[in-house]
């Protein structure tokens, strides 16, 4: 019991929770296994998959050549054939070489089949930028993935989501893209928003695929976040307090199945919408999180807005990159127009 | 069974696959042109769509899948028929699934270059050269789970091209994945001929470049294929990793039904003809022996094993526009597959 209080305060950062995650389940379910580049002996570029190749070796744990149609196209045939194969994509900027395996095969496997082939595989990869890697190493790309049927697609915002979100995607019997943000990831290189790091307990616990969770009740405002804008929402909602404005914070978790109907009760008690996405603007979620409430017949007290990267490549000088990704002044400022709008 | 008793009996098992496999064909090109004569509309008739025809290529799919057991993963392409009937993909079930039938083995969500039957380990896929990556994890799969299961990947010789052939060839090499990969070569990419396309003359040079078995088979002759095909099998399935072969073929019809193939030499599909793999075959079997009326026989059971298999398909429900919704996610048991 000793170790319980322990557990229950022990806080990880998401790339420590992700390879616990994926090790307790390979330690449960021997069909489990990791492939992709520098995940064996490096532990992951990303850190996730750290101490999994001692743990389980080289057969379970594979580092592959710089393959990914090869290895991903591996993976759909894997988990055709009963294991559930856990693969990794460097950076979601990199699916431009390998889509085919994505979402032309593993997305299509049930339903080419009528049901009777199930495709239970993982896709973990980086998103996000923010550290001046410009436009091929830092985009988000959540909509691209969102709008193709047949997978499931889920971002984690904090340590804990990350692990109970992993341990659910490896036991779902259908693609999971797992998309973590290296904002948010606790590597020491790569700067990390430190609410991102957590208590973890050390237990098995999932956190369900397709379900929002409410950070932060308010009443005025609803700000809609996911992985790292999730942050600057709470850090704009803390700061809306001092102006006696109170912010309704809500995490997606997942945006494919996207829980609408969490976002349109809030917005619904609110009137008010503001909804937070660092992918590029146009057709992107924080859109698609408008539209739902919109089609809900909410009545809004002010028009909704959406803060997102603008329809350009992310740019590399930290002077134009800053500029143009959202943070936590942009939503205040938000939060200040649909306040206004509504006087 | 002597040597000479087992040669016959897997020959004879390829003369009954090759003619229900054009015998499929051939009903699936009637069936394919009722809605649409006189105007050629693809969006009309019982069977929309683009339809490949493996007319010709029969050797290549009854010379592998001869060696092929039920646990043994195919992955085949666009152009899928005569490999599903090979591996043996349930036939009734296939035709509705072309004609977009409840009973198909999707239920229509797929159609013919979508075709798989767990049954018997078999998927295809419409896109060029992206089965293979799938056949490398199947064979690993395999090894994995202890059994001397294999894969066999099959792709056109357009396919070559791709990125995906070379990953999955270094792949399969560097993890020793028991697969074989398997070039039909008909000498065409749709339109474009093979010397157009490809900077090598034999694709099975290009094995070379991924320290693999690279076998070249020449003539479109199902004795030839069969032999070649039973070494890159066993040399799988004894652990010693994979094997490229380079089967030449031919290409009886055009890219799809419809394809007026003004890109090929006047009188070369004619030629072709003359030199049908199954007419061929057959008088080879006559001279060893076999009876005109053992021939028959299989010819006849096969033309009535597909005649059944289009009246099932054509006696099969439509289905309901709703069941497109059916199967987007995998609804089954979440800890697929059931193990034992």
């Amino acid at each position: 019991m000793a170790d319980k209080t322990v557990t229950s305060t022990r806080k990880l950062t998401i790339a420590k929770s992700m390879a616990e995650a994926i090790s307790q389940e390979m330690g449960r379910d021997e069909s489990v296994l990791v492939m992709g580049e520098d995940i064996a002996k490096l532990g992951g570029v990303f850190g996730n998959t750290g101490g999994l190749l001692d743990a389980y070796g080289p057969e379970r744990v594979r580092d592959t050549p710089i393959s990914e149609t090869g290895f991903i196209g591996a993976a759909v045939g894997m988990a055709a054939a009963g294991m559930r194969p856990i693969v990794e994509l460097m950076f979601v900027d990199f699916f431009g070489v390998c889509m085919d395996a994505i979402y032309n095969l593993a997305a299509k496997q049930s339903y080419f089949s009528g049901g009777r082939v199930a495709c239970p595989m993982v896709l973990m990869t980086s998103v996000g930028g923010g550290y001046g890697d410009a436009g091929q190493h830092s985009q988000c790309l959540y909509a691209t993935f969102a709008h193709l049927p047949g997978m499931k697609v889920v971002i984690p915002s904090n340590a804990y989501d990350a692990k109970g979100l992993m341990l659910a995607a490896i036991r779902d019997p259908n693609p999971v893209i797992f998309m973590y943000h290296k904002a948010l990831q606790g590597m020491g290189w790569l700067g990390t928003v430190p609410g991102s790091i957590v208590p973890v307990p050390q237990e098995d616990y999932e956190v369900p695929i397709g379900a929002a969770r409410v950070v932060r009740e308010g009443s005025d405002v609803s700000l809609v976040g996911l992985g790292a804008t999730l942050h600057h929402c709470l850090d704009a909602a803390a700061s809306a307090d001092n102006d006696g404005i109170s912010a309704e914070v809500i995490d997606l978790r997942t945006i494919a199945p996207l829980d609408r109907a969490t976002v349109i009760a809030s917005a619904r008690k609110t009137g008010r919408l503001i909804a937070v996405d660092d992918d590029y603007m146009t057709c992107g979620v924080a859109g698609e999180v408008i539209a739902s409430v919109c089609e809900s017949g909410t009545k809004l007290k002010a028009p909704p807005i959406r803060i997102a990267h603008p329809d350009i490549p992310i740019p590399f000088s930290p002077a134009m990159e800053h500029f143009v990704l959202p943070n936590q002044d942009k939503v205040k400022a938000a939060i200040k127009s649909v306040m206004e709008a509504a006087r | 069974m002597s040597k000479i008793e087992s040669n016959r009996s897997h020959r004879l098992w390829m003369y009954r696959n090759m003619v229900k496999s054009r015998a499929f064909e051939d009903a699936v090109k009637s069936a394919y042109f009722e809605g649409k004569q006189p105007l050629f509309n693809m969006a009309n008739g019982p069977i929309p769509g683009e339809m490949h025809l493996s007319n010709g290529q029969e050797p290549c799919a009854v010379g592998v899948c001869a060696h092929l057991r039920v646990d043994d993963t195919v992955t085949a392409t666009h152009r899928p028929h005569h490999i599903a009937i090979a591996k043996g993909v349930d036939l009734n079930r296939m035709a509705a699934e072309i004609f977009g039938k409840e009973s198909g083995l999707s239920g229509g969500r797929g159609g013919h270059m979508h075709l798989f039957d767990p049954n018997v380990n078999f998927t295809c896929s419409g896109i060029i050269g992206q089965g293979l990556g799938p056949a490398v994890g199947a064979a690993l799969a395999a090894r994995m789970k202890g059994s001397d299961a294999i894969a066999v990947a099959f792709l056109g010789e357009g396919a070559v091209n791709q990125g995906a052939f070379h990953e999955a060839l270094n792949l399969a090499a560097v993890w020793k994945a028991p697969v074989v990969f398997v070039i039909e070569d008909n000498a065409y990419g749709i339109s474009v001929a093979k010397r157009q396309a490809t900077a090598v003359e034999r694709n099975a040079d290009r094995a070379v470049g991924y320290r693999m078995p690279g076998v070249f088979v020449p003539g479109n002759d199902p004795d030839a294929i069969y032999e070649a095909a039973g070494e890159a099998i066993a040399h799988a399935r004894r652990g010693d990793g994979p094997s490229l072969l380079e089967l030449e073929t031919t290409r009886l019809e055009g890219h799809f039904i419809g394809d007026a193939e003004g890109y090929r030499p006047k009188g070369e599909v004619a030629a072709l003809r003359k030199d049908d793999p199954i007419p061929r075959f057959r008088t080879l079997l006559e001279q060893d022996g076999v009876t005109a009326s053992e021939l028959e026989r299989i010819e006849k059971e096969a033309d009535a094993a597909v005649d059944a298999a289009f009246d099932f398909a054509r006696a099969s429900s439509l289905p309901p526009g709703e069941a497109a919704f059916a199967h987007v996610f995998f609804e089954g048991n979440r800890s697929w597959p059931t193990r034992p």
